[in-house]
């Protein structure tokens, strides 16, 4: 009834072909922009911020890198954690030689030394498919791995054999370090996370993402209609490397403060992995339904418990938790194996309907 | 179908619980909130529920027989890490949001995250006799503690005391020493000094790392120390590890006699993963171990009797029970110090920072709280957070640990200039590194 589009015409192309054609998704949109830029900075305390959110957007970014190379390109990779590293690891570095230098362009640069690696470790996919380059990028995994613990140069020689993050400005105002405030912190990557949702938007709808999309649902046809794999290849683990690395490096700058290298070890691979599979491999929007359902819900829930006066030990929550996330995640999949954002899609069509539903 | 509508109304569930978010829990005025980061889940759990249960137990003791501290009652809850340090630093948060006087992030990752955060939140940390060693600079780090011993004490210990029975530290000349680590932060804290004692008494030192996820599986490095053959091997494991080491040494019949372990290498279950033939496994430690003191006698009878704590009956007294204990008695001693230097009952984290400085423990002390013989007494300082107190070794001899030396300090003289340039060092690569702000506050 409110959610339909009958009376709204398009009289251009330029209308025809908007990101948000229905008015009701634009006004959805601002009033999602309007929470996340006015209504969380001003009601939202420092563990909501710090613990919540900056993860959470943190997460959703290297749930969008990840779902570009594999949900766009459809190229398996197991090596988002050390992609992310290498992200991290190059603003360490950065910083460290440039300590006067704006940290968020800092931060942006690394990316591109991720990129760098990313293509260098996607030259197999010219040669291999499937579960054969989850495999090598597998291996990414663990040679990059081991090379932030044992390339002393990539951390500054500390004893500790961790990245701590120095205090860092960025427009003035103090950014990173302990002394940066979650507020800023939190604006810093809402707007880093935005931009690269808005850009790889337009990237997805043009010739490139056209590509890999081609690339991803039949690599032959793809040839045959002259898409060259090795340019829709590697500029995918390009992109996808660039915003993964993107994501460590704000992971490590503006939500951990420092960083053990088992920080990018396999299993945050996985976390992003599952992020993008539940989200909805494909989808920009799924990424963040995938990152708010594995990071977000166990926060809820974990002190959901206490909230409610049911009084039980911290480890059993935790137990609780794994079960309730482990069966939540089975039960989405079994509902809808294409993840949440393909739910939320059915959700429009359906209101598009509501009330009288047809056919 | 059916199906489709169930997953609608749980997406539904789902948002409408994230909507609720934040979740803040007030704390009455009148009460000491202390937040205790713990594990009990994960591949660490193994060293984690026996400290988590002594740090429980004894606050809980103290609120049974004497109401709490100062006639102030302690109340806590814990936070379950997994050893996980994006989970720690969510327990941090969580923490400084309930306003605890002090944090104990029980694992070295958890601990470098927060040190730099503990100045600008003015909340202290206590890492004890872990985490980064320079934080004993007290001038450097106002906010963070740990004593008794930092590892490069600990490690020192193992050699003095190796040294000891070669006849003198001299006689290590041309020796060979094994060092097997995890390889963390943790592990390879003490390597700088391990190396630099090397060079001074000339031994040969052989490094086996063990990366955190394949902790149990330590046929490769055991193969290599049976082909090296060391002398003696030195081990900084936690969790998981430290069993499947004790294991896979006797596996390969190494002298248990000379297979020495750090105090966190010192578990009962660790020892006992060995069988019969982990006899004579050596480790350092800085309490007693067993029941056999008043005040864990009060613990028993208060606490453990009364269906109050989540320890095993054949586990009480263990020496990992114990070091919880041993935790909790420093954050309790350092609550009634704060209260007695400020007047209030009800401290504030600013208070327990000035408490935790300020802590002594003498002889007397640990008479009067019941654990005469239990522990060394431990003095903090201004300029000395962590103190070299007193170490001693023990030997597990198939059953139980029983002391195998006496009660003897670590190479000072050594540690000291380390860890002044350590912390230097710290400075120099977190720069701007503040100025000490807390005053440095002494008693009057």
């Amino acid at each position: 009834m409110l959610y339909r589009e009958a009376g709204q015409f398009k009289t251009s192309y330029a209308a025809d072909q908007a990101v948000f054609p229905l008015r009701e998704d634009r006004i959805g949109l601002a009033a999602t922009l309007f929470a996340a830029f006015v209504l969380v900075p001003v009601f939202a305390d420092d563990f909501f911020l710090s613990s919540i959110m900056i993860p959470f957007l943190i997460f959703a970014c290297a749930a969008i890198g990840l779902n570009i190379l594999t949900g766009y390109a459809g190229q398996l990779s197991l090596g988002t954690g050390a992609f992310m590293g290498v992200g991290a690891y190059a603003a360490y570095k950065l910083t460290s030689i440039f300590p006067e230098t704006n940290i968020v362009l800092l931060v942006l640069v690394s990316g591109f030394f991720s990129a760098a690696i990313g293509i260098v470790f996607g030259l197999p996919s010219l040669r291999i498919k499937g579960l054969y380059l989850a495999v090598t990028t597998l291996a990414a995994q663990f040679f990059l791995e081991w090379c932030f613990i044992r390339i002393p140069w990539l951390y500054n020689y500390n004893s500790s054999g961790a990245i701590e993050v120095p205090q860092r400005e960025a427009f003035g105002i103090i950014a990173s370090g302990p002394a940066a405030s979650a507020l800023t912190r939190y604006f810093i990557v809402l707007a880093i996370t935005l931009a690269v949702t808005v850009l790889m938007k337009n990237v997805i709808r043009g010739h490139i993402g056209r590509s890999w999309m081609m690339i991803r649902d039949m690599d032959i046809a793809a040839e045959l209609i002259g898409i060259r794999p090795l340019y829709a290849k590697l500029s995918a683990f390009a992109v996808s490397s660039y915003i993964c690395g993107l994501a460590g490096a704000m992971m490590v700058f503006f939500w951990l403060g420092a960083a053990e290298p088992s920080a990018f070890s396999i299993s945050l691979s996985f976390q992003i992995l599952f992020m993008a599979i539940l989200g909805g491999l494909g989808s920009l929007m799924g990424s963040y339904f995938g990152a708010a359902f594995i990071w977000i819900l166990p926060v809820v829930i974990r002190f959901a418990f206490p909230a409610l006066g049911i009084d039980i030990g911290a480890e059993t929550v935790q137990h609780l938790t794994f079960m309730i996330i482990g069966a939540l995640i089975i039960f989405f999949l079994i509902a809808e194996p294409h993840g949440l954002a393909r739910l939320w899609a059915i959700g429009k069509e359906k209101l598009r309907v509501w009330p009288f539903p047809y056919g | 179908m059916m199906l489709r509508k169930l997953a609608f109304g749980a997406a539904c569930v789902a948002l409408s619980g994230l909507a609720a978010g934040a979740v803040t829990q007030a704390n009455a005025q009148d009460s000491i909130y202390v937040q205790l980061p713990t594990y009990r889940t994960g591949p660490y759990a193994g060293s984690g529920i026996p400290i988590a249960n002594g740090m429980a137990d004894y606050l809980t003791m103290l609120n049974e027989r004497d109401g709490g501290i100062g006639g102030v009652k302690i109340t806590f809850d814990e936070c379950e890490t997994g050893y996980d340090t994006q989970k720690g630093v969510e327990c941090y948060e969580a923490a400084k949001a309930n306003n605890t006087v002090v944090f104990n992030p029980w694992s070295t990752g958890i601990t470098l995250q927060v040190i730099p955060k503990a100045a600008v939140d003015k909340i202290p940390i206590l890492s004890m006799a872990y985490g980064l060693s320079a934080a004993a600079e007290g001038d450097v780090f106002p906010w963070v503690f740990n004593p008794p011993d930092t590892y490069w004490d600990g490690l020192s210990a193992i050699i003095k005391d190796i040294g000891e029975r070669e006849g003198g530290l001299d006689n290590l000349k041309g020796k060979k020493i094994g060092y097997l680590f995890l390889d963390a932060g943790y592990g390879r804290e003490p390597i700088p000094l391990l190396e630099q004692l090397a060079e001074k008494y000339g031994f040969a030192v052989t490094q086996y790392p063990v990366a955190g996820k394949e902790m149990q599986n330590q046929s490769s490095q055991w193969l290599n120390v049976r082909r090296d053959n060391p002398d003696y091997m030195i081990m900084w494991g936690w969790g998981a590890m430290n069993p499947t080491a004790v294991k896979e040494a006797t596996k390969i019949r190494y002298p248990m006699d000379k297979f020495y372990g750090v105090w966190w290498a010192g578990g009962d279950d660790d020892a006992r993963a060995g069988g019969a033939q982990a006899k004579g496994y050596r480790t350092l430690n800085f309490h007693g171990t067993g029941a056999d003191y008043p005040a864990l006698q009060d613990i028993k009878k208060l606490v453990v009797d009364a269906g109050k704590s989540q320890v095993e009956a054949d586990k009480f007294g263990d020496n990992l029970y114990n070091r919880g204990v041993y935790n909790s008695i420093l954050m309790a001693e350092a609550i009634r110090t704060a209260q007695e230097m400020t007047g209030k009952t009800a401290i504030t984290a600013e208070d327990m920072r000035v408490g935790l400085e300020n802590l002594n423990i003498d002889e007397a002390r640990i008479k009067e709280i019941g654990l005469e013989g239990f522990m060394k007494p431990v003095k903090v300082t201004c300029e000395n957070h962590s103190g070299h107190h007193q170490v001693y070794v023990q030997e597990w001899d198939g059953e139980k640990w029983v002391a195998a030396s006496d009660w003897f300090a670590p190479m000072t003289d050594v540690v000291e200039p380390l860890l002044k340039q350590a912390a230097e060092d710290y400075v120099k690569s977190n720069a701007p590194w503040p100025e000490r702000q807390a005053e440095c506050a002494t008693r009057s």
